[in-house]
């Protein structure tokens, strides 16, 4: 995974420390930690982890282990929408990678990626329990269903998309 | 204490509750092969992530193998190590792991000491299947001044990653990635030297495979030697005498001194010194630094205390990077090999009329810190450094074996003077314990103006990871702590961090064991019995040496006399004393 690299400012190290101090500063609750940091951050950069490893006093090496172990976790930022397909087994026997190689083309993007203007960002996840709908899209909270390949640029218009 | 009773491969063997299968079929003569595990057993440390799966025994009534490392026996337990389908499981196991590893051993750094390579002969793998199908891992060679990661030939055994958080408590390596991109890396997958490494080099000597080595710097060791011009000088450190001899077969603690120096002469050195020399310099320093300070807290004057030894380069790197808040409480003495550098490249150049640039510093180290402690800059006169290369033992081995000698036909030679003539407290250096030992001869005297009755104390040795004496100065009990291993050293400085230390002084070696358990010594596969045999060897010699304090080396009265004045003077601090850096790793705060 890359390397990105930011200047936290204070008050986000506060807030990061105050995460820690809420599961005690337990090592044990890594995890927990980087998940509620990445939802204050969207994605999680190396001073992020920096700061956990030094309040959790565990190596930063561990926790840099744990954000590459779980593919859950990232190191890229998200998108301002970020895009997420269904890939589960109902969406995509429903055709949810001709969707995603959809996303992929309009976008040039591929999975786990940002756009350069930082607008949108791609990426694939597990059955979000709407099997119904399937292929399902995301778009932040959005939800689209029964996804069709050729409905793909009408969405991403919604957004400010441009040919 | 419980016991079970269990066959394996049909013989009977009763162990206690919680044995594993692995050490059962030990007990009884039954080698199962293994990859990943590493036993530390005076460590309390065992690697048995359960992850190469190369020792997997057939249990009766158990539906799949069982990794033996890591399952312990059972009543009535029925075991066999050596059926068909175990012998394919386990082969087909190692050729999964060979089919993506690099095909190089002939020209492999590990070649002939390679734990897989060992693997491969001893199942008689001939032919790899799904080769053709496997995809070759591309990591870039990350390049440090002591350390080699090459990461192709990684097999996730994750020993080093125990070594580096478990024993260390370092914690620069971690496993990081998943299923074919997992690999052991420093946080962000940055390069060793970026990194909080110490250089230790703990990892390379468990490392089965060539995915950690030391640089290797005998080729350029071997263009100086070859240059008519150069003037070639080499110091050898006190632990490489007690395991040279183990690469030439010879049992563990052979002291091979002579040896050494008539096999470093035949390999063309111009002078053959010992860093026992700088040894004994480094009491003098050391030691008068210690009753300094020692003397200004008896007079309620302003001082830091305990004083830390600072021979140690993988300490040294420790302590900048973890504990930046303590430097001004290590010893500002250079290590030996520094300051024999130093010495090398003033006095005697001046002595022999060779100009600096004409001469070259070689170390013979334990250690794979060496390599980067002598690159630094503040050890540098114009760019040129005090000590040009050092190179490990297992180096020093390999090099003698090139020139097609055998250390065992070597006649015994001594070391040249002035820079080799050394007493017993030098030599100790190379075993935990030791260096504060050298000091308390020395400084014992210096204070009380009397004699020692006896130069040994015993209550300093000692293979214990963290040890506590008192040693007595005509009265005045001085508090000595000891540590070996970097997690042990870790304790006694937070106890210093938090006021609670008590001690006057303590020694810290980085390495279990001290210098004779080195990354750079013949592997020792984390059995402490050779690393006792090693330091015994070493007090063997200090005993056997006609001179055993370092302030009574004839060699060193002469070098403060002529050159240095005393110690701690002006030159003293310019040739012998350095400062230390806060290198810790930094968070970037946007204010």
């Amino acid at each position: 995974m890359a390397e990105s690299r930011v200047a936290l400012k204070r008050s986000e190290v506060e807030q990061l420390k105050a995460v820690c101090r809420e599961f005690n500063n337990d090592p044990g609750e890594l995890i927990n930690v980087l998940h509620k940091a990445q939802g204050i951050f969207g994605y999680l950069p190396a001073e992020v982890q920096e700061v956990v490893a030094q309040e959790l006093n565990i190596p930063v090496a561990k926790v840099y282990g744990v954000v590459t172990f779980y593919s859950f976790f990232t190191m890229i930022p998200r998108g301002q929408y970020p895009i997420s397909l269904c890939t589960g087994t109902a969406c995509y026997v429903r055709g949810a990678d001709k969707v995603l190689d959809e996303f992929k083309r309009l976008l040039k993007l591929d999975v786990g990626e940002t756009s350069a203007d930082g607008k949108f960002s791609l990426n694939c996840l597990r059955c979000v329990g709407a099997c119904g709908l399937a292929p399902v899209v995301l778009v932040g909270e959005k939800t689209y269903g029964r996804v069709s390949p050729d409905q793909v640029r009408e969405i991403l218009k919604e957004y400010g998309y441009e040919v | 204490m419980q016991f079970v009773k269990l066959t394996i491969d049909n013989k009977p063997v009763e162990v206690p509750v919680g044995t594993t299968i692995y050490k059962a079929a030990k007990k009884l003569g039954i080698d199962i092969p293994v990859l990943c595990y590493m036993n530390l057993e005076h460590m309390g440390i065992e690697n048995k992530p359960a992850g190469c799966r190369i020792c997997v025994v057939e249990v009766e009534g158990r539906k799949n193998l069982a990794p033996s490392c890591s399952t312990n026996v059972t009543e009535g337990m029925v075991v066999r190590t050596n059926t068909m389908r175990v012998l394919n499981a386990r082969r087909t196991v190692l050729e999964f792991l060979l089919s993506d590893h690099p095909k190089d051993c002939l020209i492999c750094p590990k070649s002939g000491r390679c734990e897989l390579q060992d693997l491969a002969i001893k199942l008689g793998v001939r032919k790899i299947h799904n080769e053709e199908i496997a995809e070759m891992s591309t990591y870039k060679k990350d390049f440090s001044p002591s350390i080699i990661r090459d990461l192709d030939k990684c097999v996730m055994c994750r020993r080093c990653e125990t070594m580096c958080n478990d024993v260390q408590t370092v914690g620069t390596l971690s496993a990081i990635n998943r299923g074919f991109m997992s690999a052991v890396a420093p946080a962000f997958e940055m390069d060793l030297i970026k990194s909080t490494c110490t250089y230790c080099g703990q990892c390379v000597a468990v490392c089965p495979t060539g995915a950690l080595t030391e640089v290797d710097h005998t080729p350029e060791l071997v263009r100086a030697l070859a240059d008519p011009k150069k003037v070639v000088v080499v110091q050898t450190a006190p632990a490489v005498r007690a395991a040279l001899g183990e690469e030439f077969g010879m049992p563990a603690g052979t002291l091979v001194t002579g040896k050494m120096v008539a096999a470093l002469r035949r390999l063309g050195f111009d002078y053959v010194f010992d860093t026992d020399f700088a040894a004994d310099l480094t009491i003098l320093e050391e030691g008068t630094e210690l009753l300094d300070r020692l003397t200004k807290h008896l007079n309620g004057q302003p001082t830091k205390l305990p004083i830390l030894t600072s021979c140690c380069p993988g300490w040294v790197n420790f302590f900048e990077q973890q504990f930046p808040d303590l430097l001004d409480i290590p010893s500002t003495a250079r290590s030996p090999q520094q300051m024999f550098g130093a010495i090398a490249k003033t006095y005697f150049a001046d002595k022999i009329g060779v100009k600096r640039e004409d001469m070259v510093v070689v170390s013979i180290m334990p250690c794979l810190a060496k390599k980067y402690e002598c690159q630094r800059d503040e050890f540098k006169t114009d760019g040129n450094p005090d000590v040009d290369f050092s190179i490990s033992t297992r180096e020093l081995a390999h090099l003698i074996k090139e020139a097609n000698m055998d250390l065992n036909n070597m006649p015994d030679e001594d070391f040249d003077n002035p820079l080799g003539e050394s007493t017993g407290a030098g030599v100790i250096f190379g075993a935990t314990g030791g260096v504060i030992e050298a000091a308390c001869r020395t400084a014992y005297e210096v204070y009380t103006g009397k004699k020692l009755d006896k130069v040994d104390f015993e209550q300093l040795r000692g293979l214990e990871g963290i040890r506590a004496a008192e040693v007595d100065f005509n009265g005045f009990k001085v508090k000595i702590g000891i540590a070996h291993g970097l997690g042990n050293a870790r304790k006694l400085l937070e106890d210093i961090r938090k006021g609670k230390s008590e001690f006057h002084a303590i020694e810290i070696m980085a390495c279990p064991g001290g210098c004779v358990g080195g990354g750079g010594q013949p592997l020792h596969h984390g059995n402490s019995e050779i690393l006792a045999k090693r330091a015994a060897a070493l007090y063997r010699e200090d005993a056997n040496k006609p001179i055993r304090k370092s302030h009574e080396n004839p060699m060193i009265i002469e070098l403060y006399e002529k050159f240095l004045g005393k110690p701690m003077s002006h030159k003293a601090h310019e040739l012998l004393h350095t400062h230390y850096h806060d290198r810790s790793p930094k968070i970037k705060i946007k204010d």
